[in-house]
């Protein structure tokens, strides 16, 4: 599995992604390989604000339904288009087509608090 | 928890192992759409060694299912399977089931693993006709060898001639040097192929030769959870999800096992049913509209708004590739092509009714 450096990780296998005063984020491929074959991606937060830690949106597998949990608190800026037709975008490319949404950063003492690369892959045993 | 004879196996091959009805059981080995098409297009094998199987033997023993089972098992010969149902007293259903007669005096039913406590004592309850009962299913396994090469893989193992084989029929005979396993031409994926029942001690000398004898069809180990989404696409009823202690079979489109050439549990009550048309039914849907999967306890909604019933099994589809699902809704409403709504996430998602199978 590939958890690239550059990213920052949280506890509910989110990535983040930090570029100038906005964040990337989607889920890990610890996270996309554990849900399977994701075939819906249900995110209708755009234009809102949300909370660090609250549901974002959800994404469906064949079998299972996970919630997505915002990193950081901020403003959904943008929904990855390409996902409503092509949820599967998020299995083969975690960290690049299949990015799920850009944010903005409302606290940046938060992005501190998120996990670094060893930090990630020691909570997944990775 | 309990442990099927192959658990360490299933372990070893990486096989991801969930909880299932008080058994440790493979829900996956490596992509459920992978597993899932393997069965649909060639074979694959599911270790459901989980299932229960009860003997039921003496001059009685027909008697006794008759009473219990909603099914006419008096049209059974020996090596004849049929589908049925346990009503309960409270016109639900306490399991459904397959009846195997083995000889006129000799009788296996085997039982949804969730409920053989329940089914043990359910029909235990029932002998008043002094039929010896044995419950097998801890020494039992269950190999579903399924999908259109499995007859191919299985006729290098054994001399019984499975071309021969009438769906729903059973033989007793060897297969890859065990002797007496239960050959069965049933399953529940509607891909076709044989369910195997072997002693606990020959299931891994079994396994093993059925993958061998398969090698050339790319056979592989499947989970529960393509069991799941193959049987869904064809329509077949999941105890705890479509059928339950609170539904009638006649509800739920079984119909065709629910006989009234004789009386059986609350057989007047569903006799009713059948004659005034039930209020609700199962149906088949697929979505029309994006907007989410039909997952089991979603509401549906008519146009306006109105509830006119629930979810009880969704997917989507590995082989059809879009969204389906069943449920009961009001009888209005089961008409295929009727327009209903699936509450997803608190939207309202358009739907309509379809035939099932789906596939």
């Amino acid at each position: 599995m590939n958890f690239p450096e550059n990213l920052l990780y949280t506890k509910d296998h989110e990535w983040i992604r930090i570029e100038g005063d906005t964040a990337f984020i989607g889920i890990t491929d610890f996270a996309q390989h554990e849900l399977g074959d994701i075939v819906y991606v249900d995110i209708s937060s755009k234009g809102k604000t949300i909370k660090q830690h609250d549901v974002f949106g959800t994404v469906e597998a064949v079998k299972t339904v996970s919630d997505l949990f915002m990193p950081i608190s901020g403003d959904v800026l943008e929904v990855n288009p390409k996902l409503d037709t092509a949820p599967e975008l998020v299995n083969n490319d975690a960290y690049g087509d299949g990015w799920m949404i850009k944010a903005s950063i409302a606290n940046k003492s938060e992005v501190d608090g998120l996990l670094k690369v060893d930090a990630y892959k020691a909570l997944i045993n990775a | 928890m309990k442990y099927v004879a192959l658990n360490d196996l299933h372990a070893s091959l990486g096989a991801k192992m969930i909880e299932f009805a008080g058994y440790n059981m493979p829900v996956l080995y490596t992509n459920l759409i992978q597993e899932h098409l393997a069965v649909r297009n060639s074979v694959g094998v599911f270790d459901v060694s989980h299932m229960g199987e009860f003997m039921l033997k003496g001059d009685k023993a027909l008697d006794l299912i008759q009473s219990v089972t909603s099914n006419d098992a008096s049209k059974l010969f020996d090596g004849k399977v049929q589908y049925s149902c346990l009503p309960n007293d409270d016109g639900g259903i306490v399991d459904d089931l397959l009846v195997y007669r083995y000889s006129e005096t000799e009788y296996y039913l085997v039982v949804n693993a969730s409920n053989i406590e329940k089914d043990w004592n359910w029909i235990t309850k029932h002998n008043t006709f002094g039929v010896e009962m044995v419950n097998m299913s801890d020494g039992m396994s269950l190999l579903a060898v399924q999908g259109p090469n499995a007859i191919k893989a299985l006729q290098k193992l054994t001399a019984v001639t499975l071309s021969e084989m009438e769906y729903y029929t059973f033989k007793m005979g060897e297969m890859a040097g065990i002797k007496d396993v239960i050959i069965s031409n049933t399953g529940y994926t509607g891909a076709g192929g044989f369910e195997l029942y072997c002693d606990n001690k020959d299931v891994r000398k079994l396994w093993d030769a059925v993958f061998e004898a398969g090698k050339e069809f790319n056979i592989i180990p499947v989970g529960l959870g393509a069991r799941d989404t193959l049987r869904l696409e064809k329509g077949l009823c999941l105890y705890g999800h479509d059928i339950n202690d609170t539904t009638s079979p006649i509800e739920a489109g079984l119909g065709w096992i629910t006989k009234f050439t004789k009386t059986f549990t609350k057989s007047d009550y569903h006799k009713a049913i059948k004659e005034n048309g039930p209020t609700k039914k199962l149906v088949g849907f697929e979505m029309v509209e994006r907007g989410g999967i039909p997952r089991q306890h979603h509401i549906i909604k008519d146009a306006a708004g109105n509830a006119i019933g629930e979810v009880t099994s969704g997917t989507q589809s590995p082989s059809l590739n879009k969204a389906i699902g069943m449920g009961y809704v009001k009888t209005e409403f089961s008409k295929v092509d009727s327009e209903i709504f699936i509450e997803i996430r608190e939207k309202q998602v358009k739907a309509k009714v379809v035939k099932i199978p789906f596939l």
